[in-house]
């Protein structure tokens, strides 16, 4: 295929369904856009100490994400510059160095190449080790999130996120104060491809049919609040294949209206917040912080800050996406605080979650639909134009009701530049 | 056999029949009310308030989970996943007369619309004694071998 067929899968109100099904459009796709673009690595709490790595993937390649001695986080290729062996493994932990379990090259925590065992058989001169450390990305982050690109002439982190960043400022009200810290994430994997979880994250359509069964469980106060489909929610386009969706308009800015009456669910853990000597503004904040935001920020091509959490996205092959529901704590925040969110993110999220596992036969469902490609050119497209013929001009782009496709349609407008470039 | 260990392969074995059978209700009643129904991440996790796990469920949340499992509005669990499971090597780890640990491995295998899927766990068990050779359930950690790794959704008690 040439440049021109991929952009032409992508059209002002519908993509073709082989974008979720042709192997080669993957390929060219993780290296078009995840090789060419900045890709979401970490938060940086998860590496918080010299040494604390992560291993994670950008696109289809294995990277490291280590803070070295310096206090820098660095994202290097997780490869052995000697015969390829991976030099790192395990999802997180804590190393002085990275040793190649192969023949024993040993790596600096900056990627720099130390020592290389029996080096005689180089010659006199030895190797000149400087020439040979683990490649490394360009790494630049923007409230404590860590991304990483492949390109060293690609705008800086904070151009490529524009108005996404005032919302990203929204979202780490939720430290209350205290800042935001990652303490883990639920990991599952659904046969789908990527750009599917891409799309939901903007998509409030599915919420009342998909999510009954969470619905049901709420107490008549919390089903007010996730009722929104009748509400002021809308859809944005924010630029480069951003997107906001915002649910709950009332909390958008979780430090406004703080003196509005606390919803039954969280009164003890405001009582208790008060018996531990908390005063009231703080509890209030406290609270908030607890309940999440009213919005879902979509940052193209892999990580959402989703409400109360952030949802990573790995493609791992055309018809396989690896899906991370990472919680978040207040960091050094108070305990019984932390607890409810770590207990409320595991009542919808997670493969045994009352809300995750709707989502993943959903996306399921469709991943088996588009393989239904039909006899005509006509039956091979989806639609993605709700909210298209009642768009207004927002602030920061196109903007719709709640139930609106903009963001997928921004997700798209960008995928077809990057792809038809 | 020890008299224990006869009673506690009588106790889990009828939950595994219950669970595979889904007769929720029953299972429910096997419970202490402040029982926890713990399915960690962690492979090594023993503070499980202060982490995130996979489910950590009180008595209300048990409750739900069941509800939601049998409501027919979860298109995850509609039809409902079929469960066997084998629950074995059960060792007894403490015995005070009113409180017995125990420790089983547990082999599930689960059928679900067009696909079949295996589990392996620990599962770990607290009991409590509750006359005539029956006993309560006060935790039941459920760990996955692949409890670290991506899986996939688990529509069913573990
Ligand atoms: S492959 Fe790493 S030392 Fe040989
Ligand atoms: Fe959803």
């Amino acid at each position: 295929m040439t440049t021109q067929n991929y952009a032409d899968l992508v059209q002002a109100d519908r993509v073709h369904t082989s974008l979720y099904t042709c192997p080669e459009i993957f390929e060219v796709e993780m290296r078009k856009i995840f090789e060419n673009t900045w890709v979401w690595v970490a938060h940086e709490s998860e590496v918080p100490e010299a040494g604390s790595y992560k291993n994670t993937f950008i696109g289809k390649q294995p990277v490291i994400v280590v803070r070295d001695r310096k206090g820098e986080i660095r994202v290097l290729l997780n490869r052995c510059r000697h015969r390829c062996a991976t030099v790192c493994e395990g999802k997180k932990g804590k190393t002085q160095s990275f040793v190649c379990p192969y023949h024993g090259w040993a790596f600096g925590l900056d990627g720099s190449l130390r020592s290389v065992p029996y080096e005689a058989s180089y010659g006199p001169e030895g190797l000149d080790k400087s020439k040979l450390p683990l490649p490394g990305l360009r790494v630049e982050s923007y409230q404590g999130m860590v991304f990483a690109t492949f390109r060293d002439d690609l705008c800086s982190l904070s151009d490529w996120l524009g108005p996404a960043k005032k919302w990203m400022d929204l979202f780490m009200k939720q430290g209350a104060g205290f800042g935001i810290s990652v303490p883990g994430e639920q990991r599952f994997r659904f046969p789908g491809n990527w750009k599917i979880q891409l799309e939901n994250t903007t998509d409030a359509y599915h919420f009342p049919l998909v999510h009954k069964s969470f619905l049901t469980t709420l107490d008549p106060q919390a089903l007010k609040t996730f009722s929104f489909m009748e509400g002021d929610g809308f859809v944005e386009d924010l630029g480069n294949g951003h997107s906001v969706m915002v649910m709950i308009p009332e909390l958008v800015d979780l430090e406004a209206d703080l003196d509005k009456i606390i919803p039954d669910r969280f009164r003890d853990l405001a009582d208790d917040l008060r018996a531990e000597g908390y005063d009231d503004l703080t509890v209030r904040k406290i609270v908030r912080a607890v309940g999440g935001t009213g919005f879902n920020l979509n940052i193209f091509p892999n990580i959402a800050c989703s409400m109360a959490f952030f949802r990573v996205l790995r493609p791992v092959s055309v018809e396989e996406t690896e899906i991370h529901h990472a919680v978040i704590n207040m960091k050094n925040g108070p305990v019984i605080a932390n607890q409810m969110r770590l207990r409320l993110h595991e009542y919808f999220q997670g493969p045994l979650g009352f809300g995750t596992p709707d989502d993943g036969e959903a996306w399921c469902r469709v991943q088996a639909g588009v393989h239904a490609s039909g006899k005509t050119e006509e039956d091979k497209w989806l639609m993605v134009n709700r909210g298209l013929p009642i768009e207004t001009v927002g602030v920061d782009g196109p903007r719709s009701d709640l139930t609106a496709e903009t963001g997928m349609r921004a997700a798209y407008r960008q995928w077809q530049k990057m792809m038809g470039a | 056999m020890s008299f224990t260990l006869q009673e506690v392969t009588a106790f889990l074995w009828k939950e595994a029949d219950l669970l595979d059978r889904k007769a929720h209700d029953a299972w429910l009643a096997l419970w202490e009310e402040k029982g926890r129904y713990i399915v960690p991440i962690q492979p090594d996790a023993t503070d499980f308030f202060n982490i995130l796990n996979f489910a950590n469920d009180d008595h209300a949340m048990r409750v739900m989970r069941v509800n939601r499992l049998r409501s027919g509005e979860a298109v995850s669990t509609t039809p409902p996943p079929r469960t066997s499971r084998l629950t074995a090597s059960i060792v007894i780890e403490a015995d005070d007369g009113v409180t017995v640990k125990a420790r089983a491995a547990q082999h599930l295998y689960e059928f679900h619309k067009d696909r079949a899927r295996f589990y392996a766990s620990i599962l770990e068990y607290t009991l409590t004694r509750s006359g005539c050779g029956d006993f309560r359930i006060a935790q039941k950690i459920v760990r996955l071998l692949n409890s670290d790794d991506a899986i996939a959704s688990v529509g069913y008690i573990l």
